[in-house]
């Protein structure tokens, strides 16, 4: 809860300019709830977090969801998630139609929520760290390239 | 034209100017008049003149789209559109009795009794929404108000107060109240004395006392003045009890620990102030009256799937997704309204800077859930009449119903409306789930109603709406900067129009706008052509 800024306080060089965009405070205020929901706490452990935020656009089977041209990607069965930096990349930095999550999950909840998918889901069981997620904040990597439904 | 004895009258004035300065000038003196400050809309584009036989596909039957197409044949062109769904409106939407909602993973029967809804997207427009307002006056759309700031609804955070709610209007003549105590001891101090002039402390004393409703020795403090704003512990009445009861303040540090300086904040901008308006009956009387003029070119129930141009004109293939037929449609020009999410995954044939201009457009996420109750116990039993009311769980806020005040019978709260957290941990959860959680999470307000009065619920998490996948378009100051022009820039006969490609996201001024501007290019470029 409290600061939306989560990562603005650990002098996360790489990863300032998009803390400062947040999907809460946009620079144009849209129509939106206004103060508070937003700010509900989110769970610590990688199962929790998947539910509480993955699941509603990847679905629960993180089977993702939609038809071909309008398509939510799965989680489950993807070799993209092989290298685990690359939903790193799309966690930090958005990509398509998703948003980044630096203002709503810690460093933390975000190595624990790719560690859960890569082992629940897939079958990669080496688990991702605060450190990964340092290291590809400071190399600040571009966005792989996507048809963003697939 | 202008009677040269009498000065002449605004309205002639501004006819004057618009006819020798044309519409920039008639803008500018609009503003310098206080007419126009509050928006960019200046009319309808009145465009005409279009080569006969000139031909536009609109992709998309939202607002954007529709507009388009009506003022477009307006101005010659022979227009037709393509909309992936089986109805009109787009984003402009409400659910009914009897209505199926579609979304990934489930579908729901509305069961609302006849003449209730919910506006899943859009429900509110603002004073300054020009554009929207105009149209609605045009194509006969009614409006009513819509019932914004209310100051006997509620305020609760889980760790504010114990939990239990506070009014609004308490909270806000507390805060203001003890702001005002603690302003005037630091002018008292002398800490101010080399920000200020003694001429601007004297009035600001005099302010903070009448603002903050302080008492003679400047403090803030139960008594009757501050009764006027806040309410009574009894309130004034007739005969031998007639006299008011004040009732006690909050202390200072209730008061911060409720952040209501956020909903102070909140109904404050420009977007949020009263007065604010809404169709009667429904957001979607809009689309429905746009339908009216432009549904017969509408082809529903198609789903675009590859988009391409050369010289001579455009093409899109699509999908009939009832019968599972494919075809294509050929046209001169086209303007495209298929929001991001889903146009990121096409076959477009278009620049690169576009295509990443596209790509670079995540959408947010949120949620509305429709709670039918048996009877208006906020009316009855809460004196709240429209309105909202603010937590911190994860519904965001209930939102009591604008329209058929003092009816009988069953009406629809608004149960929930996060963005952000909130709303992803609603939409996670199947339908029946969020309607339960709803209940849980809003019974905070009105716990001896909210769940026996309850009759049933409706709800849509914008994520899993199958033709947008999201709810609007998020944009950032760096990402505006890098890639807002290239995406409305008309590229050969192609122009993208809709919420997305305006600075008004989120709101159905953008997209009317954005439309205008599109169309009024594409005109521009085809007389040239
Ligand atoms: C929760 C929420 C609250 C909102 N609150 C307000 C408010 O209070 N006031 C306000 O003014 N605005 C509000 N808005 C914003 C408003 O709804 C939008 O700005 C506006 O309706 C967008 O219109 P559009 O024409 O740009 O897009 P849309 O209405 O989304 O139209 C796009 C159309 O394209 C179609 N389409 C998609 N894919 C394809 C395809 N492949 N082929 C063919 N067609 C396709 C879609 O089915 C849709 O009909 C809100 C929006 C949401 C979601």
């Amino acid at each position: 809860m409290g600061s939306k800024h989560k990562f603005g306080l650990v002098g996360f060089a790489a990863m300032t300019a998009l803390v400062a965009a947040t999907c809460a405070k946009p620079g144009f205020a849209q129509d939106r709830p206004g103060p508070s929901g937003g700010d509900a706490a989110v769970a610590a452990s990688g199962k929790e977090i998947f539910e509480q935020i993955c699941q509603a656009c990847h679905m629960p089977d993180a089977k993702g969801g939609g038809e071909p041209g309008a398509r939510v990607p799965a989680l489950a069965g993807n070799k993209n998630l092989a290298n685990k930096d690359y939903p790193i990349i799309i966690l930090l930095k958005g990509r398509g139609g998703m948003p980044w999550f630096t203002d709503i999950l810690t460093k933390e909840q975000i190595a624990a929520v790719i560690t859960y998918v890569r082992g629940h889901f897939n079958d990669y069981k080496d688990p991702v760290t605060v450190a990964d997620i340092e290291r590809i904040g400071v190399a600040n990597p571009p966005v792989p390239d996507c048809n963003c439904g697939h | 034209m202008i009677d040269s004895l009498n000065p002449p009258t605004r309205r002639q004035l501004l006819t004057m100017i618009g006819k020798t300065g044309g519409a920039m000038a008639l803008y500018q003196a609009m503003t310098v008049l206080g007419h126009a400050a509050d928006s960019q809309f200046n009319g309808p584009p009145k465009l005409s003149g279009a080569r006969p036989g000139s031909t536009v596909l609109v992709l998309g039957a939202g607002l954007a789209g529709m507009l388009a197409a009506l003022e477009l044949t307006k101005a010659g062109y022979k227009v037709q559109i393509l909309e992936f769904q089986n109805r009109a409106g787009g984003r402009n939407y409400s659910v009914r009795g009897g209505d199926t909602i579609t979304e990934l993973g489930s579908t729901q029967q509305v069961q609302f009794a006849p003449g209730n809804y919910l506006n899943p997207g859009p429900w509110r427009i603002p004073y300054h929404h020009r554009t929207v307002l105009h149209y609605c006056k045009e194509l006969g759309v009614e409006l009513e108000h819509f019932a914004q700031l209310n100051h006997n609804a509620f305020i609760h955070r889980k760790d504010a107060y114990g939990g239990k709610p506070q009014r609004y209007r308490d909270l806000y003549v507390d805060f203001k109240g003890h702001v005002a105590e603690l302003l005037s001891k630091s002018l008292n101090a002398g800490a101010l004395d080399t920000a200020v002039t003694a001429e601007d402390k004297a009035k600001l004393f005099q302010a903070m006392r009448e603002w903050g409703v302080l008492d003679k020795s400047m403090a803030y403090t139960k008594g009757m003045h501050v009764g006027e704003q806040r309410g009574w512990e009894r309130a004034p009445g007739g005969g031998v009890n007639g006299a008011p009861i004040p009732g006690d303040v909050g202390t200072l540090s209730d008061t911060l620990s409720t952040k209501v300086w956020e909903q102070i904040g909140f109904y404050t901008e420009h977007v949020m102030q009263t007065t604010m308006f809404q169709p009667k009956g429904g957001m979607d009387h809009i689309g429905k009256a746009f339908a009216a003029k432009v549904g017969k070119l509408i082809r529903y129930n198609t789903k675009v799937t590859k988009i391409a141009q050369d010289d001579k004109g455009v093409s899109a293939s699509w999908v009939d997704t009832k019968t599972g037929a494919t075809g294509e449609t050929h046209a001169d020009w086209m303007v495209c309204t298929i929001p991001a999410p889903v146009l990121n995954q096409m076959d477009f044939q278009i620049s690169e800077t576009k295509k990443a201009a596209i790509r670079a457009l995540p959408y947010g996420n949120s949620v509305k859930i429709g709670l039918e109750m048996k009877r208006r116990f906020w009316e009855t039993d809460y004196a709240i009449y429209g309105g909202h009311s603010f937590t911190d769980q994860p519904i965001g806020l209930i939102s009591y119903p604008t329209g058929n005040f003092f009816g009988d019978g069953p009406a629809v709260i608004l149960g929930a409306y996060p963005f952000g957290i909130g709303a992803y941990m609603l939409a996670g959860m199947t339908p029946e789930k969020r309607i339960a959680a709803a209940l849980d999470q809003g019974q905070v307000f009105h716990p001896a109603e909210y769940k026996s009065e309850f009759r049933s619920g409706a709800t849509v998490a914008w994520s899993r709406m199958p033709w947008i996948l999201g709810c609007c378009a998020t944009w950032t100051e760096e990402s505006r900067e890098k890639h807002y022009q290239d995406l409305v820039a008309m590229e050969g006969r192609i122009v993208l129009a809709g919420e997305h490609c305006s600075y008004y996201g989120c709101w159905q001024e953008g997209a009317l706008l954005s439309s205008l501007d599109a169309i009024t290019r594409l005109h521009q470029r085809a007389l040239a052509a």
